[in-house]
Protein backbone atom coordinates (compact mmCIF):
# COMPACT_ATOMS: atom_id res chain seq x y z
CA UNK A 1 0.00 0.00 0.00
CA UNK A 2 1.31 3.94 -0.53
CA UNK A 3 2.84 4.93 2.37
CA UNK A 4 1.77 8.56 2.37
CA UNK A 5 -1.96 7.22 2.60
CA UNK A 6 -2.98 7.62 6.38
CA UNK A 7 -4.58 5.02 8.13
CA UNK A 8 -8.13 4.81 8.34
CA UNK A 9 -8.68 2.89 11.60
CA UNK A 10 -5.75 2.56 13.99
CA UNK A 11 -5.31 0.75 17.26
CA UNK A 12 -2.43 2.65 18.76
CA UNK A 13 -1.13 0.24 22.71
CA UNK A 14 -4.63 -0.52 23.35
CA UNK A 15 -5.68 -2.51 26.84
CA UNK A 16 -9.37 -3.79 27.00
CA UNK A 17 -10.96 -6.34 28.96
CA UNK A 18 -14.04 -7.30 30.95
CA UNK A 19 -13.75 -6.95 35.05
CA UNK A 20 -10.77 -8.57 36.25
CA UNK A 21 -10.21 -10.22 32.95
CA UNK A 22 -7.32 -8.35 30.84
CA UNK A 23 -8.45 -9.90 27.27
CA UNK A 24 -5.98 -7.04 25.13
CA UNK A 25 -2.87 -5.95 26.23
CA UNK A 26 -1.00 -3.06 24.07
CA UNK A 27 -2.71 -4.13 21.09
CA UNK A 28 -1.28 -1.86 17.62
CA UNK A 29 -2.99 -2.31 14.52
CA UNK A 30 -3.63 -0.26 11.13
CA UNK A 31 -6.15 -0.50 8.35
CA UNK A 32 -5.74 1.27 5.48
CA UNK A 33 -8.76 2.97 3.09
CA UNK A 34 -9.37 0.04 0.63
CA UNK A 35 -7.97 -2.64 2.72
CA UNK A 36 -9.21 -6.40 3.62
CA UNK A 37 -7.30 -6.94 6.96
CA UNK A 38 -7.81 -9.71 9.02
CA UNK A 39 -7.16 -10.91 12.61
CA UNK A 40 -6.69 -14.71 13.10
CA UNK A 41 -6.11 -16.40 16.43
CA UNK A 42 -7.25 -19.36 18.75
CA UNK A 43 -10.51 -19.20 20.86
CA UNK A 44 -10.57 -16.66 23.18
CA UNK A 45 -7.47 -14.81 22.01
CA UNK A 46 -9.15 -11.48 22.07
CA UNK A 47 -10.25 -11.13 18.87
CA UNK A 48 -14.08 -10.23 18.92
CA UNK A 49 -13.03 -8.28 22.26
CA UNK A 50 -10.95 -6.07 20.06
CA UNK A 51 -14.16 -5.41 17.32
CA UNK A 52 -16.08 -4.58 20.68
CA UNK A 53 -13.10 -2.42 21.94
CA UNK A 54 -13.09 -0.36 18.71
CA UNK A 55 -16.82 0.34 19.24
CA UNK A 56 -16.26 1.37 22.76
CA UNK A 57 -18.17 -2.01 24.82
CA UNK A 58 -15.80 -2.63 26.74
CA UNK A 59 -13.95 0.89 26.71
CA UNK A 60 -10.01 0.25 26.75
CA UNK A 61 -8.23 0.70 29.96
CA UNK A 62 -5.70 2.55 27.99
CA UNK A 63 -4.43 3.29 24.57
CA UNK A 64 -5.82 4.85 21.55
CA UNK A 65 -8.44 4.41 18.87
CA UNK A 66 -7.65 6.38 15.94
CA UNK A 67 -10.54 6.67 13.27
CA UNK A 68 -9.03 8.63 10.34
CA UNK A 69 -6.91 10.31 13.04
CA UNK A 70 -9.14 10.94 15.54
CA UNK A 71 -9.29 9.24 19.28
CA UNK A 72 -12.66 7.23 19.55
CA UNK A 73 -11.79 5.53 23.11
CA UNK A 74 -13.94 6.68 25.51
CA UNK A 75 -16.91 7.99 23.29
CA UNK A 76 -20.12 5.83 23.86
CA UNK A 77 -20.72 2.66 21.73
CA UNK A 78 -23.95 4.79 19.64
CA UNK A 79 -21.71 7.96 19.24
CA UNK A 80 -19.03 5.69 17.50
CA UNK A 81 -21.29 3.88 15.16
CA UNK A 82 -22.66 7.18 13.96
CA UNK A 83 -18.97 7.88 12.91
CA UNK A 84 -19.26 5.52 9.68
CA UNK A 85 -18.33 2.38 11.59
CA UNK A 86 -20.70 -0.97 11.18
CA UNK A 87 -20.59 -4.26 13.11
CA UNK A 88 -21.36 -7.87 12.18
CA UNK A 89 -21.32 -8.91 15.47
CA UNK A 90 -20.33 -12.42 16.99
CA UNK A 91 -23.27 -14.40 16.82
CA UNK A 92 -25.04 -12.49 14.33
CA UNK A 93 -27.44 -10.89 16.55
CA UNK A 94 -30.30 -10.39 14.12
CA UNK A 95 -33.64 -9.10 15.58
CA UNK A 96 -35.10 -12.32 16.09
CA UNK A 97 -39.04 -10.94 16.10
CA UNK A 98 -37.98 -8.29 13.15
CA UNK A 99 -38.46 -8.75 9.49
CA UNK A 100 -35.80 -9.15 7.52
CA UNK A 101 -37.05 -5.98 6.13
CA UNK A 102 -37.02 -3.67 9.77
CA UNK A 103 -33.92 -5.34 10.56
CA UNK A 104 -32.21 -4.02 7.55
CA UNK A 105 -34.08 -0.72 7.96
CA UNK A 106 -32.64 -0.92 11.18
CA UNK A 107 -28.96 -0.68 9.56
CA UNK A 108 -29.73 2.31 8.46
CA UNK A 109 -30.98 4.45 11.91
CA UNK A 110 -27.60 6.36 11.39
CA UNK A 111 -28.45 7.48 8.51
CA UNK A 112 -30.68 10.68 8.27
CA UNK A 113 -34.09 10.40 8.95
CA UNK A 114 -36.40 9.92 5.98
CA UNK A 115 -34.24 9.61 3.54
CA UNK A 116 -34.67 6.78 0.51
CA UNK A 117 -32.83 3.21 1.52
CA UNK A 118 -33.72 1.52 -1.73
CA UNK A 119 -30.13 2.27 -3.05
CA UNK A 120 -28.98 0.14 0.29
CA UNK A 121 -31.25 -2.71 0.24
CA UNK A 122 -30.59 -3.00 -3.78
CA UNK A 123 -27.21 -3.54 -3.04
CA UNK A 124 -27.73 -6.14 -0.13
CA UNK A 125 -30.19 -7.69 -2.51
CA UNK A 126 -27.51 -8.41 -5.12
CA UNK A 127 -25.43 -9.64 -2.63
CA UNK A 128 -27.82 -11.77 -0.94
CA UNK A 129 -30.58 -12.45 -3.26
CA UNK A 130 -31.82 -15.01 -0.82
CA UNK A 131 -32.56 -12.09 1.56
CA UNK A 132 -35.08 -10.83 -0.91
CA UNK A 133 -37.10 -13.39 -1.23
CA UNK A 134 -37.72 -13.29 2.39
CA UNK A 135 -38.17 -9.89 3.39
CA UNK A 136 -41.35 -9.73 5.25
CA UNK A 137 -40.05 -13.31 7.44
CA UNK A 138 -39.13 -12.53 10.83
CA UNK A 139 -35.27 -13.25 11.05
CA UNK A 140 -35.59 -15.89 14.40
CA UNK A 141 -37.19 -18.19 11.24
CA UNK A 142 -34.31 -17.95 9.34
CA UNK A 143 -31.26 -20.45 9.13
CA UNK A 144 -27.99 -19.62 10.29
CA UNK A 145 -26.57 -18.89 7.37
CA UNK A 146 -29.35 -16.51 6.50
CA UNK A 147 -28.90 -14.43 9.47
CA UNK A 148 -25.30 -14.34 8.56
CA UNK A 149 -25.98 -12.69 5.36
CA UNK A 150 -28.50 -10.84 7.07
CA UNK A 151 -26.45 -9.36 9.72
CA UNK A 152 -23.54 -8.31 7.00
CA UNK A 153 -26.50 -6.76 5.47
CA UNK A 154 -27.81 -4.55 7.47
CA UNK A 155 -24.25 -3.44 8.61
CA UNK A 156 -23.31 -2.56 5.12
CA UNK A 157 -26.95 -0.34 5.24
CA UNK A 158 -25.61 2.30 6.84
CA UNK A 159 -22.65 2.64 3.98
CA UNK A 160 -20.29 2.12 6.05
CA UNK A 161 -16.38 3.67 5.93
CA UNK A 162 -15.23 0.89 7.74
CA UNK A 163 -16.80 -2.39 8.06
CA UNK A 164 -16.09 -4.89 11.25
CA UNK A 165 -16.63 -8.48 10.30
CA UNK A 166 -16.68 -10.74 13.44
CA UNK A 167 -16.39 -14.74 12.58
CA UNK A 168 -18.63 -14.44 9.41
CA UNK A 169 -18.41 -18.32 8.68
CA UNK A 170 -18.98 -19.56 12.07
CA UNK A 171 -21.44 -22.37 11.93
CA UNK A 172 -21.68 -22.16 8.26
CA UNK A 173 -21.67 -24.96 5.43
CA UNK A 174 -18.76 -24.07 3.45
CA UNK A 175 -20.98 -23.31 0.46
CA UNK A 176 -22.55 -20.65 2.31
CA UNK A 177 -18.51 -19.45 3.74
CA UNK A 178 -17.54 -19.17 0.11
CA UNK A 179 -20.94 -17.13 -0.89
CA UNK A 180 -20.39 -14.90 2.16
CA UNK A 181 -16.50 -14.59 1.46
CA UNK A 182 -16.82 -13.66 -2.19
CA UNK A 183 -19.67 -11.15 -1.49
CA UNK A 184 -17.18 -9.65 0.85
CA UNK A 185 -14.56 -9.60 -1.83
CA UNK A 186 -16.77 -8.15 -4.38
CA UNK A 187 -18.04 -5.06 -2.00
CA UNK A 188 -13.95 -4.43 -1.32
CA UNK A 189 -13.23 -4.58 -4.89
CA UNK A 190 -16.11 -2.62 -6.09
CA UNK A 191 -16.99 -0.16 -3.86
CA UNK A 192 -13.46 -0.02 -2.33
CA UNK A 193 -14.95 -0.63 1.36
CA UNK A 194 -12.58 -1.09 3.86
CA UNK A 195 -12.71 -4.48 6.01
CA UNK A 196 -11.53 -5.46 9.08
CA UNK A 197 -12.26 -9.49 9.76
CA UNK A 198 -12.47 -11.21 12.51
CA UNK A 199 -11.99 -15.27 11.27
CA UNK A 200 -10.76 -18.44 13.16
CA UNK A 201 -11.06 -19.67 9.64
CA UNK A 202 -7.20 -19.03 9.14
CA UNK A 203 -6.78 -20.47 5.44
CA UNK A 204 -10.18 -18.85 4.08
CA UNK A 205 -9.40 -15.59 6.26
CA UNK A 206 -5.82 -14.87 4.96
CA UNK A 207 -6.52 -16.07 1.43
CA UNK A 208 -9.34 -13.04 1.44
CA UNK A 209 -7.22 -10.27 3.18
CA UNK A 210 -4.73 -7.99 2.18
CA UNK A 211 -2.84 -8.29 5.32
CA UNK A 212 -3.17 -10.37 8.62
CA UNK A 213 -2.50 -9.79 12.41
CA UNK A 214 -2.20 -12.85 14.39
CA UNK A 215 -3.30 -12.31 17.99
CA UNK A 216 -2.52 -15.10 20.98
CA UNK A 217 -3.76 -14.17 24.47
CA UNK A 218 -4.15 -10.64 23.96
CA UNK A 219 -1.03 -9.77 21.90
CA UNK A 220 -0.02 -9.25 18.85
CA UNK A 221 2.35 -12.19 17.88
CA UNK A 222 2.82 -11.59 13.87
CA UNK A 223 2.02 -9.75 10.91
CA UNK A 224 2.05 -9.58 7.33
CA UNK A 225 0.46 -9.60 3.87
CA UNK A 226 -2.18 -12.90 3.65
CA UNK A 227 0.59 -14.54 1.49
CA UNK A 228 3.28 -14.14 4.02
CA UNK A 229 1.54 -15.28 6.95
CA UNK A 230 -0.15 -18.16 5.25
CA UNK A 231 3.46 -19.29 4.44
CA UNK A 232 4.74 -19.50 7.96
CA UNK A 233 5.25 -22.25 9.42
CA UNK A 234 3.71 -21.31 12.97
CA UNK A 235 0.90 -20.05 11.51
CA UNK A 236 0.19 -23.18 9.31
CA UNK A 237 1.08 -25.33 12.48
CA UNK A 238 -1.32 -23.84 14.77
CA UNK A 239 -4.19 -22.11 12.66
CA UNK A 240 -4.03 -24.10 9.48
CA UNK A 241 -5.81 -27.62 9.24
CA UNK A 242 -6.62 -28.13 6.09
CA UNK A 243 -9.97 -27.45 4.90
CA UNK A 244 -11.80 -27.16 1.60
CA UNK A 245 -10.57 -26.02 -1.82
CA UNK A 246 -10.24 -22.23 -1.47
CA UNK A 247 -10.32 -19.24 -4.05
CA UNK A 248 -6.88 -18.14 -5.31
CA UNK A 249 -4.98 -15.14 -3.03
CA UNK A 250 -5.50 -11.90 -3.62
CA UNK A 251 -2.65 -10.03 -5.43
CA UNK A 252 -0.46 -8.70 -2.81
CA UNK A 253 0.30 -5.57 -4.29
CA UNK A 254 -2.77 -3.83 -2.47
CA UNK A 255 -6.34 -2.65 -2.27
CA UNK A 256 -8.15 -2.39 -5.38
CA UNK A 257 -8.88 1.20 -5.84
CA UNK A 258 -12.08 2.12 -5.91
CA UNK B 1 -79.37 -9.28 31.03
CA UNK B 2 -79.72 -5.33 31.80
CA UNK B 3 -77.91 -5.36 35.09
CA UNK B 4 -75.59 -7.83 33.17
CA UNK B 5 -75.11 -5.06 30.95
CA UNK B 6 -74.63 -2.28 32.82
CA UNK B 7 -71.60 -4.35 34.62
CA UNK B 8 -70.15 -5.00 31.13
CA UNK B 9 -69.76 -1.25 30.86
CA UNK B 10 -69.06 -0.57 33.79
CA UNK B 11 -66.49 -3.12 34.36
CA UNK B 12 -64.71 -1.81 30.70
CA UNK B 13 -64.77 1.67 31.99
CA UNK B 14 -62.37 0.34 35.11
CA UNK B 15 -60.62 -2.29 32.95
CA UNK B 16 -59.42 0.46 30.53
CA UNK B 17 -57.60 2.29 33.27
CA UNK B 18 -56.06 -0.75 34.15
CA UNK B 19 -54.77 -1.50 30.86
CA UNK B 20 -53.62 1.84 30.70
CA UNK B 21 -51.07 1.24 33.45
CA UNK B 22 -50.58 -2.20 32.67
CA UNK B 23 -49.29 -0.99 29.44
CA UNK B 24 -46.02 1.09 31.38
CA UNK B 25 -45.76 -2.35 33.01
CA UNK B 26 -45.53 -3.82 30.28
CA UNK B 27 -43.21 -1.72 28.37
CA UNK B 28 -40.23 -1.83 30.99
CA UNK B 29 -40.41 -5.14 31.60
CA UNK B 30 -40.22 -5.21 28.18
CA UNK B 31 -36.90 -3.10 27.51
CA UNK B 32 -35.04 -3.85 30.36
CA UNK B 33 -36.66 -7.18 31.95
CA UNK B 34 -37.44 -6.11 35.28
CA UNK B 35 -40.72 -4.54 36.99
CA UNK B 36 -41.17 -0.85 37.94
CA UNK B 37 -42.39 -1.37 41.31
CA UNK B 38 -42.98 2.33 41.57
CA UNK B 39 -44.92 2.33 39.00
CA UNK B 40 -48.01 2.39 40.26
CA UNK B 41 -47.09 5.16 42.54
CA UNK B 42 -46.17 7.14 39.29
CA UNK B 43 -50.11 6.14 38.43
CA UNK B 44 -50.94 8.20 42.10
CA UNK B 45 -48.74 11.32 41.57
CA UNK B 46 -50.72 11.55 38.14
CA UNK B 47 -54.04 11.83 39.91
CA UNK B 48 -52.22 13.99 42.79
CA UNK B 49 -51.19 16.86 39.46
CA UNK B 50 -54.67 15.98 37.92
CA UNK B 51 -56.26 17.11 40.97
CA UNK B 52 -54.09 20.14 41.80
CA UNK B 53 -54.42 21.17 38.53
CA UNK B 54 -58.29 20.40 38.52
CA UNK B 55 -57.82 22.85 42.01
CA UNK B 56 -56.17 25.68 40.65
CA UNK B 57 -58.19 25.72 36.92
CA UNK B 58 -61.13 26.24 40.15
CA UNK B 59 -59.82 29.18 41.13
CA UNK B 60 -59.04 30.24 37.92
CA UNK B 61 -62.13 29.83 36.75
CA UNK B 62 -61.86 27.79 34.73
CA UNK B 63 -65.58 25.89 34.87
CA UNK B 64 -66.27 24.28 31.36
CA UNK B 65 -65.91 20.70 31.91
CA UNK B 66 -64.31 19.38 28.58
CA UNK B 67 -61.68 22.18 28.92
CA UNK B 68 -60.59 21.46 32.45
CA UNK B 69 -60.02 18.15 31.92
CA UNK B 70 -58.29 18.55 28.22
CA UNK B 71 -55.90 20.87 31.03
CA UNK B 72 -56.00 18.41 33.64
CA UNK B 73 -54.42 15.98 31.23
CA UNK B 74 -52.20 17.92 29.81
CA UNK B 75 -50.85 18.56 33.27
CA UNK B 76 -50.49 15.59 34.56
CA UNK B 77 -48.78 14.13 31.54
CA UNK B 78 -46.00 16.63 31.50
CA UNK B 79 -45.56 16.84 35.40
CA UNK B 80 -45.92 12.94 35.75
CA UNK B 81 -43.85 11.95 32.69
CA UNK B 82 -41.13 13.97 34.62
CA UNK B 83 -41.48 11.69 37.52
CA UNK B 84 -41.22 8.91 35.56
CA UNK B 85 -37.99 10.19 34.25
CA UNK B 86 -36.88 10.50 37.28
CA UNK B 87 -37.68 7.43 38.73
CA UNK B 88 -35.27 5.78 36.03
CA UNK B 89 -32.59 7.75 36.61
CA UNK B 90 -32.42 7.23 40.55
CA UNK B 91 -33.65 3.82 40.88
CA UNK B 92 -32.49 2.03 37.71
CA UNK B 93 -29.54 3.80 36.29
CA UNK B 94 -27.19 3.94 38.74
CA UNK B 95 -27.85 0.43 38.62
CA UNK B 96 -28.03 -1.04 35.66
CA UNK B 97 -24.90 -3.61 35.32
CA UNK B 98 -25.04 -4.62 38.87
CA UNK B 99 -27.04 -7.46 40.60
CA UNK B 100 -30.58 -8.48 39.01
CA UNK B 101 -32.27 -7.86 41.94
CA UNK B 102 -31.07 -4.27 43.00
CA UNK B 103 -32.69 -2.09 40.80
CA UNK B 104 -35.74 -4.29 42.25
CA UNK B 105 -35.23 -3.30 45.93
CA UNK B 106 -34.22 0.40 44.57
CA UNK B 107 -37.45 0.82 42.24
CA UNK B 108 -39.46 -0.38 45.83
CA UNK B 109 -37.52 2.02 47.83
CA UNK B 110 -38.92 4.84 45.80
CA UNK B 111 -42.22 3.34 45.64
CA UNK B 112 -42.09 3.74 49.43
CA UNK B 113 -40.60 7.59 49.01
CA UNK B 114 -43.12 8.59 46.68
CA UNK B 115 -45.83 7.66 48.48
CA UNK B 116 -44.76 9.50 52.20
CA UNK B 117 -43.46 12.64 49.75
CA UNK B 118 -47.52 12.68 49.28
CA UNK B 119 -48.58 11.75 52.33
CA UNK B 120 -46.48 14.51 53.75
CA UNK B 121 -46.85 17.14 50.98
CA UNK B 122 -50.41 16.75 50.71
CA UNK B 123 -52.36 15.24 53.68
CA UNK B 124 -53.09 11.46 54.75
CA UNK B 125 -56.57 12.39 54.56
CA UNK B 126 -58.68 11.35 50.98
CA UNK B 127 -59.78 13.87 48.70
CA UNK B 128 -62.71 14.06 47.37
CA UNK B 129 -63.50 16.27 44.89
CA UNK B 130 -66.45 17.57 42.73
CA UNK B 131 -67.93 15.63 39.54
CA UNK B 132 -66.35 17.55 36.44
CA UNK B 133 -68.91 15.89 34.00
CA UNK B 134 -72.41 14.48 34.94
CA UNK B 135 -74.93 12.95 33.52
CA UNK B 136 -75.12 10.57 30.31
CA UNK B 137 -77.15 8.68 28.03
CA UNK B 138 -79.62 5.55 28.79
CA UNK B 139 -78.76 3.00 26.12
CA UNK B 140 -81.39 0.50 26.98
CA UNK B 141 -84.68 0.07 29.29
CA UNK B 142 -85.84 -3.37 31.09
CA UNK B 143 -88.79 -3.35 33.31
CA UNK B 144 -87.32 -0.30 35.91
CA UNK B 145 -83.70 -0.82 35.17
CA UNK B 146 -82.49 1.54 33.01
CA UNK B 147 -78.75 0.82 31.91
CA UNK B 148 -76.42 3.92 31.71
CA UNK B 149 -73.48 4.76 29.61
CA UNK B 150 -72.47 8.09 31.82
CA UNK B 151 -70.34 10.62 30.66
CA UNK B 152 -67.60 10.13 32.37
CA UNK B 153 -67.90 6.35 31.31
CA UNK B 154 -67.74 7.51 27.66
CA UNK B 155 -64.51 10.04 28.69
CA UNK B 156 -62.55 7.46 30.11
CA UNK B 157 -63.15 4.79 26.89
CA UNK B 158 -62.34 7.57 24.30
CA UNK B 159 -59.42 9.25 25.59
CA UNK B 160 -57.73 5.67 26.77
CA UNK B 161 -58.44 4.65 23.31
CA UNK B 162 -57.03 7.53 21.81
CA UNK B 163 -53.61 7.41 24.10
CA UNK B 164 -53.62 3.86 23.39
CA UNK B 165 -53.31 4.62 19.85
CA UNK B 166 -51.41 7.03 19.90
CA UNK B 167 -48.90 5.14 21.75
CA UNK B 168 -49.28 2.28 19.11
CA UNK B 169 -48.73 4.55 16.40
CA UNK B 170 -45.51 5.51 18.31
CA UNK B 171 -44.31 1.80 18.91
CA UNK B 172 -44.98 0.65 15.82
CA UNK B 173 -44.63 3.42 12.56
CA UNK B 174 -41.89 6.11 14.62
CA UNK B 175 -37.69 5.73 14.95
CA UNK B 176 -38.40 5.92 18.57
CA UNK B 177 -40.73 3.10 18.54
CA UNK B 178 -38.30 0.80 16.11
CA UNK B 179 -35.52 1.72 18.53
CA UNK B 180 -37.46 0.54 21.70
CA UNK B 181 -38.34 -2.57 19.74
CA UNK B 182 -34.93 -2.74 18.94
CA UNK B 183 -33.71 -2.33 22.45
CA UNK B 184 -36.48 -4.74 23.42
CA UNK B 185 -34.91 -7.89 21.30
CA UNK B 186 -30.92 -7.05 22.00
CA UNK B 187 -29.74 -3.80 23.46
CA UNK B 188 -25.84 -4.35 22.99
CA UNK B 189 -26.70 -4.99 19.20
CA UNK B 190 -29.32 -1.57 19.55
CA UNK B 191 -26.16 0.35 20.55
CA UNK B 192 -24.33 -1.02 17.44
CA UNK B 193 -26.15 0.38 15.27
CA UNK B 194 -26.06 4.03 16.46
CA UNK B 195 -28.68 3.67 18.94
CA UNK B 196 -28.25 5.92 22.27
CA UNK B 197 -29.55 2.89 24.12
CA UNK B 198 -29.86 4.46 27.95
CA UNK B 199 -31.89 7.54 25.89
CA UNK B 200 -34.17 4.88 24.58
CA UNK B 201 -34.92 3.26 28.06
CA UNK B 202 -35.40 6.54 29.63
CA UNK B 203 -38.21 7.27 27.31
CA UNK B 204 -39.91 3.99 27.90
CA UNK B 205 -40.05 5.19 31.54
CA UNK B 206 -41.21 8.50 30.27
CA UNK B 207 -43.89 7.26 27.88
CA UNK B 208 -45.11 4.92 30.40
CA UNK B 209 -45.41 7.39 32.81
CA UNK B 210 -47.26 9.73 30.67
CA UNK B 211 -50.12 7.08 30.05
CA UNK B 212 -50.08 6.09 34.16
CA UNK B 213 -51.22 9.81 34.22
CA UNK B 214 -54.27 9.45 31.57
CA UNK B 215 -55.11 6.59 34.03
CA UNK B 216 -54.77 8.55 37.22
CA UNK B 217 -56.06 11.66 35.54
CA UNK B 218 -59.14 9.71 34.32
CA UNK B 219 -59.05 7.32 38.03
CA UNK B 220 -59.75 10.61 39.80
CA UNK B 221 -62.58 11.73 37.84
CA UNK B 222 -64.24 8.16 37.74
CA UNK B 223 -63.99 7.97 41.34
CA UNK B 224 -63.79 11.72 42.86
CA UNK B 225 -61.79 10.58 45.58
CA UNK B 226 -58.12 9.57 45.80
CA UNK B 227 -55.24 9.19 48.90
CA UNK B 228 -51.77 8.73 48.60
CA UNK B 229 -51.83 5.09 48.96
CA UNK B 230 -53.68 4.30 45.71
CA UNK B 231 -51.08 3.62 43.58
CA UNK B 232 -50.54 0.34 45.55
CA UNK B 233 -53.60 -1.47 44.57
CA UNK B 234 -53.99 0.13 41.34
CA UNK B 235 -50.46 -1.26 40.62
CA UNK B 236 -51.02 -4.48 41.85
CA UNK B 237 -54.25 -5.14 39.62
CA UNK B 238 -52.46 -3.67 36.41
CA UNK B 239 -48.98 -5.96 36.79
CA UNK B 240 -51.84 -8.59 37.52
CA UNK B 241 -53.01 -7.25 34.26
CA UNK B 242 -49.58 -7.42 32.61
CA UNK B 243 -48.90 -10.90 33.75
CA UNK B 244 -52.22 -12.39 32.52
CA UNK B 245 -52.27 -10.57 29.03
CA UNK B 246 -48.37 -11.65 28.89
CA UNK B 247 -45.84 -9.56 30.24
CA UNK B 248 -43.97 -8.10 27.16
CA UNK B 249 -46.81 -8.11 25.38
CA UNK B 250 -48.32 -4.64 24.39
CA UNK B 251 -51.53 -6.03 23.50
CA UNK B 252 -52.13 -8.26 26.28
CA UNK B 253 -51.42 -5.56 28.72
CA UNK B 254 -54.59 -4.09 27.61
CA UNK B 255 -56.13 -6.93 27.28
CA UNK B 256 -55.33 -8.08 30.68
CA UNK B 257 -56.66 -4.75 31.99
CA UNK B 258 -60.05 -5.35 30.48
CA UNK B 259 -60.22 -9.03 31.96
CA UNK B 260 -58.95 -7.45 34.94
CA UNK B 261 -61.97 -4.99 34.99
CA UNK B 262 -64.68 -6.92 34.11
CA UNK B 263 -63.75 -9.55 36.37
CA UNK B 264 -63.74 -7.53 39.40
CA UNK B 265 -66.63 -5.65 38.46
CA UNK B 266 -68.73 -9.09 37.65
CA UNK B 267 -67.43 -10.75 41.21
CA UNK B 268 -68.76 -6.95 42.75
CA UNK B 269 -72.34 -7.10 40.99
CA UNK B 270 -72.90 -11.07 41.30
CA UNK B 271 -70.92 -12.11 44.77
CA UNK B 272 -69.23 -9.87 47.22
CA UNK B 273 -67.56 -6.34 46.68
CA UNK B 274 -65.38 -7.31 49.81
CA UNK B 275 -64.11 -9.67 47.54
CA UNK B 276 -63.03 -7.88 44.84
CA UNK B 277 -59.52 -7.68 45.49
CA UNK B 278 -59.10 -11.15 46.42
CA UNK B 279 -60.70 -12.16 43.18
CA UNK B 280 -57.97 -10.24 41.11
CA UNK B 281 -55.11 -12.11 42.89
CA UNK B 282 -56.74 -14.87 42.67
CA UNK B 283 -56.14 -14.46 39.09
CA UNK B 284 -52.79 -13.34 39.77
CA UNK B 285 -52.21 -16.51 41.03
CA UNK B 286 -53.72 -18.64 38.72
CA UNK B 287 -51.89 -17.24 35.76
CA UNK B 288 -48.70 -17.83 37.12
CA UNK B 289 -49.33 -21.16 38.06
CA UNK B 290 -50.95 -22.40 34.98
CA UNK B 291 -50.30 -19.84 32.16
CA UNK B 292 -47.24 -18.33 33.34
CA UNK B 293 -46.52 -16.97 29.96
CA UNK B 294 -49.44 -15.36 29.95
CA UNK B 295 -52.63 -15.19 27.21
CA UNK B 296 -50.69 -13.18 24.47
CA UNK B 297 -47.03 -13.61 25.63
CA UNK B 298 -44.79 -15.37 23.58
CA UNK B 299 -42.66 -18.47 24.86
CA UNK B 300 -39.11 -17.69 24.79
CA UNK B 301 -37.89 -19.95 22.04
CA UNK B 302 -34.75 -18.10 20.44
CA UNK B 303 -32.77 -19.42 17.90
CA UNK B 304 -29.34 -19.80 18.12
Amino acid sequence: MSAEQSPLLELDAVSAGYGPVQALSAVSIRVMPGEIVTLIGANGAGKSTLLMTICGDPKPRSGRVLLAGTDIAGLPTHAIMRQGLAQSPEGRRVFPRMTIRENLLMGAETLAEGGDRSAQLDQVFTLFPRLRERLAQRAGTLSGGEQQMLAIGRALMSRPRLLLLDEPSLGLAPLVVRQIFGAIRDLNGKTGLTVLLVEQNANLALRLAHRGYVLVNGRIAMEGTGAELLARPEVRDAYLGGGAPLPPPLPADGPNPA
Amino acid sequence: MAYALQQLINGISLGMIYGLIAVGYTMVYGIIGMINFAHGDVFMIGAFVALIALLLLQLGGVMDGTAAILLMLLASVAVTALYGWTVERVAYRPLRGSFRLAPLISAIGLSIVLQNYVQVSQGARVKPVEAVLRGGVEVFREGDFAVQLSYMQMLIIGTTLAALAAFTILVTRTPLGRAMRACEQDRKMAALLGIDTDRTISLTFVIGAALAAVAGTMYLLRYGVIDFYIGFLAGVKAFTAAVLGGIGSLPGAVLGGLLIGLIETFWSAYFSVQYKDVAAFSILVLTLIFLPTGLLGRQEVEKV
